[in-house]
């Protein structure tokens, strides 16, 4: 075990810029505010973040205009989006997008594409957000030539996306193709999303003029490096979404009283938020684990994200239970902030696999066979 | 500390060391015990500790290096896990509140294992709430009687001496009444009796004493300081039991996924699930270990240290569990009753109903889970502590 799953200084300091732009401008107010605006996220927070702080090239190589940086960094920022539930497109920008197209960097449409994201250009994997990792490259789009037609549902990341990433079937063969997410023929219909958040949309599209950047083995690779990259990733951000959830939940009891004390003196309550910090701090450690061997391209790094997405899926959806259940009635309501972090909480663990998808993988990585 | 004991320095005096004292042979009782005296008498028993009581004042971490450099040339070592108590909870406690006459006498032959230590702090009627020690220590002359009982000691039946914690004055509130004493297992009035636990086997006693007497040099710390000087021993406790690095399916998941793996007739779709959801609770505490190891190593010790107790008691009992069950037919079968003494106790060792047996005490011993929740929730978390009654009223008026 020679990965560092502490948190670096460079690390602390990203974390402290991201929070900080993150409490101007995407305040808990403010995220309630946004739920009334359907559709797009905030792109005027994807701006701050993507150029200002140039986020969106975090883990784009120096070369292409990115900061070179890798997925340990990737996923403090994460845990930041997580805390705030960010309604920015970075998971499918920085994280997948990057991941898949960081394969094959050398075909030059690859390379340039980077170098958009790096520039503050949405960029978002066209598959539907709850596919697993490892369950192979099966197109609803089919290719003729370099045209793509067919449809792909729940889409995340994609309304506000100027390219789409869309693996497709080309005869007996799959390919990885860019389209323009404004060219013509190319239609987003919103989904009325569980998460308002992350906002998913519904694609169709209908003789697109497309780019390939892979084909083959090698698409099939880059699609699955997004993968697995973005279940790796996704679970700094459920991190993040427990952490709020039991930091909100614990200075709510600290002040709540009823029967003349303050309720967080019942052991009946402290009990059950000392065992979620427990389950965090673990959570943190696998969090920390699977972003660690993403970043070093450690052989482990299936089984790390698998591990990651099986612990932190379920910690997100029960810390953000018990925030709503602790908060008591205030918490039910739609004017406090709890909803917003069960619902980001109940659909990202259906995303990229959910936890009893990568429980079977891990099945399978480990060597602990069903029958 | 001492910043110019490194890495190096510690080699080098381990190197000379070796080189001017032969190994011992395995079995030459009277040579291994010379050789660790030698050894301590070297500072390199602990190296952290101070010199001339079996350290150099260097860092801590420097200590393994020592241990392996020892172990790679053969020597013998002073069998750590049997003398764990002393080791982890007696030696710091004395280090930090001893006199220099207490170091002098105790430290070596603690270190060597040449003397057992016990521990006699839980009482019948002072389990979670320690504070309530009912054993009386009275002044006698200069010295003092001690009377009371004591429970769920380790290797009392074999220990030279404990570490007492007893009650010196009942006219003040709990806390402040008490004081710490090293007693001598071995004064007239010290009975030990073994405790039979659940499992069939005895690891640990009752200690009754009556009208034993300590002599006043046998106090440690201030007479009413007892409880502060207990802090010293349980934080030491907590950190001995944090254990080392293990490797992905070390212990009992590992001795679980084997068993699924050579019994493929075992197998069944709900048992598959729960193994997957124990297997990632598993690792999920493991890397939490890890994490936490690294973070002390850097200096920047983390709270999750408290957490990591609660996760290993409550992860052992529920693979334990999950292996019985997986057992079938074999799970209705113990490998036996017989009554023994173990020295040491395997968490892993015999069969798989033993381990759903022990297991259930790694929830009570060492503070109980529900206990550990509420350290964590109030010292963590910052939540506040449940009304409490017993804090100003003096320790002879609580109600009991």
């Amino acid at each position: 075990m020679s990965l560092d799953l502490r948190y670096g200084e460079v690390e602390e300091q990203l974390r402290a810029s991201v929070r900080a732009l993150l409490a101007d401008h995407c305040a808990p107010a403010a995220v309630l505010a946004g739920l009334e605006r359907s559709g797009a996220p905030d792109p005027r927070l994807w701006r701050l973040l993507a150029a200002d702080l140039g986020l969106s090239g975090l883990a784009v190589p120096e070369s292409l205009g990115g900061a070179g940086a890798g997925a340990c960094e990737l996923a403090v920022v994460l845990e930041e989006l997580g805390r705030a539930a960010a309604p920015v497109p970075f998971l499918g920008t920085a994280g997948l997008a990057v991941a898949a197209l960081t394969t094959c960097a050398e075909v030059p449409e690859a390379a340039e594409l980077l170098a958009r994201i790096a520039g503050g250009a949405v960029v978002a994997l066209a598959v539907p957000f709850s596919t697993a990792p490892g369950s192979g490259l099966t197109a609803t789009v089919a290719a003729t030539g370099n045209v793509l037609a067919g449809p792909v549902t729940s889409v995340a990341d994609a309304l506000g996306a100027d390219v789409l990433l869309v693996p497709a079937a080309t005869g007996l063969q799959s390919g990885l193709y860019a389209v323009d997410a404004a060219a013509a023929g190319v239609r987003r219909t919103a989904v009325v999303s569980l998460d308002q958040t992350r906002p998913l949309c519904d694609l169709t599209l209908s003789a697109v003029p497309a780019r390939p950047l892979a084909l083959g083995a090698t698409a099939a690779r880059a699609v699955e490096a997004a993968l697995v990259t973005g279940a790796a990733l996704l679970a700094s951000e459920q991190l993040g979404t427990a952490q709020w959830c039991l930091d909100a939940t614990v200075e709510h009891l600290r002040t709540r009283r009823q029967f003349g004390r303050v309720v967080g003196s019942y052991q009946a309550i402290k009990h059950r938020l000392a065992d979620l910090w427990v389950e965090l701090a673990q959570g943190r450690a696998v969090a920390r684990y699977a972003a660690a061997c993403a970043a070093a391209n450690d052989p482990d790094a299936p089984v790390a994200a698998a591990l990651a997405q099986a612990h932190c899926s379920p910690l997100a959806v029960r810390a953000a239970e018990e925030c709503v259940q602790l908060h008591g009635g205030i918490g039910f309501t739609w004017e406090h902030p709890a909803h917003v972090h069960l619902k980001r909480a109940r659909s990202a663990a259906l995303a990229l696999g959910g936890a009893g998808r990568h429980r079977a993988r891990l099945a399978e990585l480990v060597d602990l066979p069903p029958s | 500390m001492d910043d110019t004991v490194t890495d190096g320095e510690v080699r080098r005096r381990v190197e000379e060391f070796l080189a001017g004292r032969p190994v011992p042979a395995p079995g030459d009782e009277d040579g291994r015990l010379a050789f660790l005296r030698a050894r301590f008498d070297a500072g390199l028993a602990w190296v952290h500790y101070p010199v001339g009581l079996g350290g150099l004042a260097g860092p801590r971490e420097l200590q393994p290096r020592a241990d392996a450099l020892f172990a790679a040339a053969g020597a013998p070592d002073n069998t750590p896990r049997r003398i764990g108590i002393g080791l982890g909870m007696a030696a710091p406690t004395i280090l930090r509140h001893g006199t220099p006459e207490q170091h002098e006498r105790f430290l070596r032959p603690l270190w060597t294992g040449e003397q057992i230590w016990c521990q006699l702090f839980s009482e019948p009627g002072a389990g979670s709430d320690l504070a309530a020690v009912a054993t009386r220590a009275v002044r006698d002359g200069d010295g003092w009687l001690v009377s009371g009982q004591k429970v769920w000691t380790s290797m009392a039946h074999r220990a030279r001496w404990g570490i007492l914690l007893a009650r010196t004055d009942a006219d003040v509130p709990k806390h402040r009444g008490m004081t710490y004493f090293v007693c001598d297992m071995h004064a007239p009035g010290v009975e030990v009796r073994p405790l039979r636990q659940l499992t069939g086997e005895a690891e640990f006693n009752e200690v009754f004493l009556t009208d034993v007497r300590l002599g006043d040099e046998l106090r440690l710390g201030e007479v009413g300081q007892g409880w502060a000087v207990a802090q010293t021993t349980l934080m030491n406790e907590r950190v001995a039991i944090g254990g080392g690095p293990v490797p992905r399916e070390g212990g009992l998941v590992g001795l679980l996924a084997r068993t699924w793996r050579e019994h493929p007739e075992l197998r069944t779709p709900a048992l598959h699930d729960e193994l997957l959801r124990l297997w990632v609770r598993a690792e999920a505490v493991r890397l939490t270990g890890v994490r936490l190891r690294q973070q002390l190593a850097a200096g920047e010790p983390g709270p999750e240290g408290s957490a990591v107790k609660l996760s290993f008691a409550t992860l052992a009992q529920q693979l334990s569990s999950l292996e019985v069950e997986l057992l079938g037919e074999a799970g209705l079968r113990h490998d036996s009753w017989e009554f023994s003494r173990p020295d040491v106790v395997d968490f892993t060792g015999r069969g798989a109903t033993y381990r759903y047996l022990r297991a259930r005490g790694n929830s009570i011993e060492g503070g109980t889970s529900e206990i550990l929740r509420n350290i964590i929730a109030e010292r963590v978390l910052g939540l506040p502590a449940e009304p409490r009654v017993d804090l100003d009223l003096a320790w002879k008026d609580l109600p009991r």
